[in-house]
């Protein structure tokens, strides 16, 4: 977690200069290009909107006191796609398509003793 | 003497709100009654995923953002807050990084109660004239703990704002700034402890008024100015009611008072009252207003700020202003308040 924190906290991804792609997390060789691919570190955009969402009720260990949640796949607006719980929304706007923006949160913490790792999440507008 | 002031600010208040009718319906007292004494009809609720360091983040992401600096400028960081995260590792630094501002910069978390935002304005207004830095970043959130059935719990609210101060482009400049400590035992938590303990009315006179009266009184005394010299003031605000009786006090209408009188709708957010409060009045004052702000913290001690609001107002707008933050709002109930603020053990 704490080396993938330039992704986690600022949505650092990569820009193929080749293609014109976006991809995040981060790619170490864009899967259109290849070798011909020239990569750059790129801040990803605040705003998207959801292309395919689900109600999480049977969350995986350190995640059941959240239920229930929504997780859903966020298309950027430079199309680059992400999975992220959306949050501050209740159910009734949570829906395919509807406009996302990005927000600074909580993602897990292992114990009341551990350390916390924060991270992205997005609500819908 | 070298100009210094804000060039920006921000601020974040969660989603979600609570009553305080029906905080008192479950705990059998009449809720009508309660809200009118307090002067706070509903409070501000982070959510279970949000703590004082998502809501610093939010709020100083805006502030940079308002600003249009590079968040790379920025050479000192103070958070202030009494609901740290952690007690040992620096909010101030997940700040720096969620800002991409760091590493080549100052940075440190203050507490002192609810003035401890207010006291990292002044450390960067030092910083700033004394030219060791060009930027720095002044936050105080809170996700403000009451204990279940205690009169705090009606009010302790979460939120924050962000205040960057610097030379350059500045909206508002803080001509003065005077501080009033004493040792006042009037509000407290204990290490380890959850919750914190209060002196019941020992928490009015003798600490809240006597501190914010007195430290209003000897800026304006600084800066050579009455009450009628101001466009608004801003005192820290407990409730509802206290702000309003110190403005009295002091000389000021409730015309004066009333803009950054944020409390009654979003209940008390400890370090981040005073500084939402002022960032209110921001979001409408216009060139050449002049502005008095005080905070307090319990403790205790007050900090005092004379500002004017310059010129560069009109070419830095807010990216979310105090009002409509206050009004996206969705209700929760008192079950889903205690999940929320992980007051079940079992969280």
């Amino acid at each position: 977690m704490w080396r993938n924190i330039p992704e986690r906290y600022n949505l650092l991804g990569t820009h193929c200069q080749t293609c014109g792609k976006y991809y995040f997390p981060m790619r170490r060789v864009c899967p259109t290009c290849r070798r011909k691919g020239k990569l750059v570190d790129a801040k990803m955009p605040e705003t998207g909107k959801i292309l395919s969402y689900s109600q999480v009720f049977v969350a995986p260990s350190g995640f059941e006191h959240e239920t229930p949640y929504f997780l859903a796949i966020v298309e950027l607006a430079n199309k680059a796609t992400l999975l992220t719980q959306i949050v501050d929304s209740k159910a009734d706007v949570v829906k395919e398509g509807a406009r996302v923006e990005l927000v600074f949160r909580k993602i897990y913490e292992d114990s009341p003793e551990g350390a916390i790792a924060y991270g992205y999440k997005f609500r819908v507008v | 003497m070298t100009r210094a002031g804000i060039i920006g600010y921000g601020v974040s208040i969660p989603h979600w709100r609570i009553k305080t009718t029906e905080i008192a319906r479950v705990w059998g007292k009449d809720g009508e009654h309660v809200a009118a004494g307090l002067g706070v009809k509903e409070k501000a609720v982070g959510g279970f995923d949000e703590d004082s360091a998502t809501i610093a983040v939010e709020a100083s992401r805006r502030a940079v953002k308002m600003s249009g600096i590079d968040a790379q400028k920025i050479g000192a960081i103070y958070i202030g807050s009494e609901s740290k995260p952690y007690a040992v590792k620096p909010t101030a630094a997940t700040v720096a990084d969620a800002l991409m501002a760091g590493p080549d910069l100052m940075a440190a978390d203050y507490e002192f109660a609810c003035k401890a935002g207010t006291a990292g304005i002044q450390t960067c207004l030092g910083l700033v004239k004394s030219h060791m830095i060009d930027v720095g970043l002044a936050v105080g959130a809170d996700t403000a703990q009451g204990r279940p059935g205690d009169a705090l719990e009606f009010s302790a609210a979460s939120g924050g704002a962000a205040f960057l101060v610097g030379r350059e482009k500045i909206i508002a400049e803080i001509n003065h700034t005077y501080s009033y400590t004493t040792d006042t035992p009037d509000f407290w938590r204990r290490q380890h402890e959850e919750f914190p303990m209060h002196a019941g009315r020992f928490t009015g006179d003798p600490a809240y008024f006597k501190h914010v009266v007195s430290c209003a009184k000897k800026t304006m005394e600084i800066a050579g100015t009455q009450a009628s010299d101001y466009a608004y003031a801003v005192f820290h605000q407990p409730n509802g009611k206290f702000p309003v009786r110190a403005g009295q006090i002091l000389g000021f209408s409730k015309e004066q008072i009333q803009t950054g009188l944020i409390t009654p709708v979003i209940g008390n957010t400890y370090s981040g009252a005073s500084m939402i409060g002022l960032a209110a009045v921001l979001d409408v004052a216009k060139s050449g207003d002049r502005i008095l702000c005080v905070s307090y913290g319990s403790g205790a001690g007050s900090d005092g700020f004379d500002l004017t609001v310059t010129s560069e107002i009109v070419r830095h707008k807010p990216v979310a202003q105090v009002q409509d933050l206050v009004a996206k709002k969705e209700y929760i109930d008192y079950a889903t308040y205690i999940k929320n603020r992980r007051k079940l053990k079992s969280l």
